[in-house]
């Protein structure tokens, strides 16, 4: 069971919350969702869509075509007739525009004719209201259980006061009646509630936010930029509660040189930007790199370069992040698929910012940062902080010759904090020598730097393996890294659930610098054939595989339009390679 | 108990013989003896100039920055520990030019940080070149036939800009400095202590000789809190240069009005146990309420 439900129209009706509400709607009835949003750089007057693909099964990525379109303009019509299936229901309301079977050449669909403002207006609703009515009518539609609604909309208004739930209520109850006393003919789709949910739904960026708190994050600091904007309103809405100083400042450079200097102090500290940002931060970077300050960075990539198109999807920052900076310093980048590997890397980020004392880049995109997931509520039992080689503040008076920068066997130094009674040291952007004062001479110079090289030696021994997913024996591997994991593992899904006969499998890649080379150079070494699928447009993650391994792909699947990929694209891909 | 041997380590400064550093350099280290701070008490954010080289003759906390980045440095040391004092040593090019942004915000915020700018009109680490402060038509090797802009009033800026302690000192008068340096490490708030130090190698016309010409010490009568008189002696048009404390308020700071901070020091606060997050969880939850309470 598959069904894409989907509603479009001008912003400013509300459709990102009426598609949440949805995507939470169907959780509540058991089942599982993907839910992707498209939107151009404009707060009003723009063309906003938002689709949930509700299934049975688990479910990894949105599909082409819709079962349900909530038409509430005649833009939407016209930009998404062609991507709805054969007895799809688009439904209207006949009042603000009209449309007929011709306007859909593709295949038949079902007109439902709903009067939404004139429904709004019947039971005394606000305008704003109206989203409600649609939810309402769409419930009836699918054969829901409108109480889940209900309590929903009791939910988001509980702070509102009694008064504003009723009159949500009512404009639901409204949409609801009309379609189960109008019911629409032929439409066989139904969503009754099958269990008791048991989920969780949240969303990339939230989920780095959650994470962050979660590894005691103190300081979080950015300047807005999509697709990064929402992890600081998560983080600005939760610091108070849970011990975050949340600073929104003057410009990247600031927001990095602040995280710098809380970081420094003792506290564990994060920021969040997207490329462009990222750009202006490098200098930055390279700050944290030679002074040895722990650092996490969530970068979230969006197609660029310079403004680029600010609200779409991209996986094109790859090389930047992995070179960013004059000269050299080990720095480790993560790129989660999920908002469960988001939570889960941050986590693990913190602890390796700290262990290692560099900066490490939370890689993550448009996509994956503002698509919601519904997924097991996240288990927090076996996750456990690492604070690394620290002078706690216990034995701040005991410690004797202290030297920040001591060449040691493993490339950790053992870090102190100002505010020490000893332990004193400078923290210093000049190379140094052990104590950290400024040094030109050749011995420190080259000590520090294969000092520093050398924690990420050391941190090579620990990276994970990357996941397989499919049989170990395949006639076609794929290789992705970051948020195309979804669109991927649902393409296999699908690949099975049509009996696909050859065999094909997937190596996910979410530690992406440095790279688990053994690991990966014995699994592609075998494989039989090879395809690469990464959102940008000269495969830079063949690339960097090339330069580890010395391993070639011959087969590319490639996209830099600001899509995402979808399934039914691999799909095509990996017959094509194995036909 | 810290004293001047305390703070010296054994490297020589590498500033000019002459250079208004020195001066800068006494009297920072006299003002922390007579704070009485201890090594625990305070650190120092240094930019990247030849004011910024300080960093290496000087042995307490330290941070030495990027070039024009020590405010936003220092501002995040304070929020992670606003127990501690924040000093910044920095240059006019490395605040005023690289860092004018920081520095226009960090004082809107009212951060209670201690700027010290060493302002000698010229970028001295760089071999001589203009920077914001050098007179309108000063000729450098950047600028051959004479600078175009006219100079930033880095004093009224910082006056009309939120500062609440504005002050103005000169490198070739310590004794004077010294009490200068003392009020700015005692002030709450954002202090900033504009330092007029010759460059004896490149600036030709900004000299000893120019200033004591021209500077003049502001007496006891001055009203410190009246902003209007305050703007007005930092621009004299008949050019003499004020010394002294020109404009101090008190009002809260960026660190007084964070709610987050009166629980006490960042650092110092409690980090809990992931496990312990599971009402952070219960948010996104969709689980159906009673299962989930059963779930614990």
């Amino acid at each position: 069971m598959n069904i894409t439900w989907k509603i479009g129209g001008e912003a400013g009706f509300g459709i990102m919350s009426t598609g949440l509400m949805f995507s939470k709607i169907a959780v509540r009835h058991g089942y599982n969702i993907f839910d992707y949003v498209e939107y151009p750089s404009l707060i009003r007057g723009g063309h906003n869509v938002y689709e949930v693909r509700v299934s049975d099964s688990p479910v990894y990525a949105q599909e082409k075509k819709a079962d349900f379109l909530f038409a509430l303009n005649r833009e939407t019509v016209d930009l998404h007739k062609n991507e709805l299936k054969d007895g799809s229901i688009v439904v209207i309301d006949r009042e603000k525009f009209d449309v007929n079977s011709a306007d859909f050449p593709d295949g038949k669909v079902i007109l439902y004719d709903l009067p939404l403002g004139k429904l709004t207006l019947s039971v005394g609703a606000d305008k704003v209201m109206e989203n409600n009515v649609a939810l309402g009518a769409t419930m009836a539609i699918f054969k829901m259980d409108l109480a889940v609604l209900i309590t929903i909309i009791s939910e988001i208004f509980a702070k509102k006061g009694e008064e504003v739930i009723n009159k949500n209520s009512k404009a639901a109850q409204a949409g609801f009646d009309y379609v189960t006393s109008h019911p629409p003919k032929n439409f066989l789709l139904t969503l009754p509630k099958k269990k008791a949910s048991t989920q969780m739904i949240i969303a990339g960026n939230e989920a780095v936010g959650l994470g962050a708190i979660t590894a005691g994050c103190k300081f979080f600091v950015a300047y807005p930029m999509t697709p990064s904007s929402s992890l600081m309103h998560f983080m600005a809405a939760h610091g108070q509660k849970n011990g975050v100083v949340v600073k929104h400042a003057e410009d990247e450079i600031s927001v990095i040189n602040m995280a710098i200097g809380a970081s420094y102090a003792g506290v564990r500290s994060m920021l969040g930007t997207a490329g462009g940002g990222f750009s202006l931060m490098v200098e930055g970077l390279g700050l944290a790199g030679i002074t040895e300050t722990p650092l996490v960075l969530m970068v979230g990539q969006r197609p660029g370069p310079a403004t680029g198109m600010p609200t779409w999807t991209s996986q094109g920052d790859l090389h930047f992040v992995i070179n960013a900076s004059q000269d050299e310093f080990p720095r480790i980048v993560l790129a989660p698929g999920d908002a469960e590997e988001a939570f889960f890397l941050t986590v693990e980020a913190f602890n390796l910012a700290d262990y290692y004392q560099i900066p490490v880049i939370i890689l993550t995109d448009k996509y994956v940062g503002e698509s919601h997931f519904s997924l097991k509520v996240f288990n927090l039992d076996n996750l456990f902080l690492n604070r690394g080689k620290i002078v706690s503040w216990e034995d701040e008076d005991k410690v004797e010759g202290y030297l920040r920068y001591k060449i040691t066997d493993d490339g950790i130094p053992v870090r102190a904090f100002p505010g020490m009674k000893k332990a004193i040291f400078t923290a210093n952007s000049y190379e140094h020598d052990e104590y950290g004062w400024s040094s030109e001479e050749a011995k420190d110079r080259v000590g520090q730097v294969e000092r520093r090289n050398k924690k990420l030696e050391t941190y090579k021994k620990t990276i994970p393996d990357p996941k397989i997913y499919g049989e170990s024996d395949a006639d076609l591997t794929l290789v992705a890294w970051g948020s195309t994991k979804g669109p991927v593992l649902q393409a296999l899904k699908d690949l099975r659930e049509e009996n696909y006969p050859k065999k094909v499998n997937f190596l996910h890649l979410t530690h992406v610098w440095p790279l688990p080379v053994p690991h990966l150079e014995s699994i592609l070494s075998k494989a039989k054939k090879k395809l690469i699928i990464e959102g940008n447009s000269t495969s830079q993650m063949a690339s960097l595989i090339r330069q580890e391994t010395g391993i070639t792909f011959d087969h590319k699947l490639l996209r830099f339009d600001g899509r995402p990929f979808y399934p039914e694209d691999i799909i095509i891909k990996v017959k094509e390679i194995l036909s | 108990m810290i004293d001047n041997v305390n703070l010296y380590q054994p490297r020589s400064p590498t500033w000019c013989p002459g250079c208004g550093d020195y001066g800068i350099w006494a009297s920072l280290k006299n003002a922390i003896k007579i704070m009485n701070w201890d090594l625990d008490k305070f650190v120092i954010v240094y930019g990247v100039g030849c004011s910024g080289n300080m960093t290496d003759f000087i042995m307490s906390h330290g941070f030495h920055s990027l070039h024009g980045r020590a405010l936003p440095n220092a501002e995040g040391i304070k929020i992670a520990n606003h127990m501690l004092n924040v000093v910044c040593v920095v240059g006019d090019g490395d605040c005023y030019g690289e860092g004018g942004n920081h520095l226009l915000h960090a004082m809107r915020g009212n951060s209670d940080i201690k700027v010290l700018v060493h302002d000698n009109r010229v970028y001295g680490l760089t071999t001589g070149q203009t920077s914001p402060t050098s007179p309108h038509g000063y000729k450098s090797k950047s600028t051959p036939l004479g600078v175009i802009e006219y100079p930033v009033n880095p004093l009224s800026l910082a006056i009309t800009q939120g500062a609440s302690f504005v002050a103005q000192g000169f490198a070739g008068d310590i004794t004077h400095l010294i009490t200068l340096v003392t009020a700015v490490l005692k002030h709450r708030g954002f202090a900033i202590l504009n330092v007029l130090q010759p460059c004896v190698t490149f600036n030709k016309v900004n000299t000893y000789t120019f200033y004591r010409e021209r500077i003049y010490k502001l007496d006891d009568k001055h009203d410190l809190r009246d902003r209007e008189k305050a703007l007005s002696i930092v621009s004299d048009p008949g050019h003499k240069i004020p010394l002294g404390i020109i404009y101090q308020v008190e009002r809260p700071t960026y660190q007084d009005q964070e709610i987050v901070l009166q629980q006490g020091p960042l650092v110092k606060q409690i980090i809990k146990n992931p496990s312990e997050h599971a009402d952070l969880l219960a948010e996104f939850s969709e689980v159906e309420k009673e299962s989930y309470h059963m779930a614990g």
